[in-house]
């Protein structure tokens, strides 16, 4: 198994569909990144010789950011929104949907799990008054 | 959809010249805003804004994180509204 990008080790699938496996690489960046490195996307990832490997994982090292430090990033970013108080901020904080959304309804993503109110009207009871 | 690029951020005319005017004269004395559209310009790093809610004025000191950020960003228009966490009953 051949390992890109720190501890991904990508399986027996086609090179564009395990390089997804790397957080931060996605469909159209896996094509992308096999392109620059000049790699068939159709074989599959224990084909590749180990030159072809170290020629993908020097490409995503030098354009690109991915696991660790791309999470980090994203983590500041949303820091730096708690920081200055803004609206997005507060929503991060409150944990409601951020860009938006209705609440009434929804945003259980964002929300979590339902948290049933004991004595909240229903739908039957509402139609019954 | 993101607004054109050409025309660029949009800033109230009127505050900015208070901001510059402000920042020229060195004074604190807040800046009342009732444009909460209003783009955070670099020139108003420093300074002091009250910006209005709807009903009252926030205060804000601008810092530089906040710029590109708009006026309102900062103001909640709503009053938030949470459940108590429940406290544990004695035994």
């Amino acid at each position: 198994m051949p390992r890109i990008a720190g501890v991904d080790i990508p399986a027996q699938k086609r090179i564009d569909v395990s390089l997804r496996y790397i957080f931060g690489v996605g469909p159209t960046r896996a094509l992308e990144i096999l392109k620059k490195a000049r790699i068939e996307p159709q074989v599959r990832a224990n084909k590749l010789t180990e030159e072809e490997v170290s020629r993908i994982a020097g490409i995503i090292e030098n354009d690109y950011i991915v696991e660790g430090q791309l999470r980090r990033q994203i983590a500041q970013n949303i820091a730096r929104l708690r920081e200055i108080r803004c609206y997005r901020g507060l929503r991060h904080m409150r944990g409601l949907p951020v860009r938006g959304q209705r609440t009434r309804t929804n945003a259980r993503t964002r929300k979590g799990p339902r948290k049933t109110v004991a004595g909240k009207k229903g739908v039957k009871e509402m139609h019954r008054g | 959809m993101s607004r054109s690029l050409k025309k660029g951020p949009y800033v109230d005319e009127a505050l900015f010249r208070k901001a510059q005017e402000a920042r020229a004269a060195g004074s604190h004395a807040p800046l009342r805003v009732w444009n909460r559209a209003c783009t955070i310009v670099p020139e108003f790093v420093g300074l002091h804004f009250e910006i209005h809610n709807g009903r009252t004025f926030h205060k804000l000191f601008v810092t530089e994180d906040m710029v590109g950020h708009k006026l309102g960003e900062f103001a909640p228009t709503r009053t938030f509204r949470a459940h108590t966490a429940r406290s544990v009953k004695p035994v």
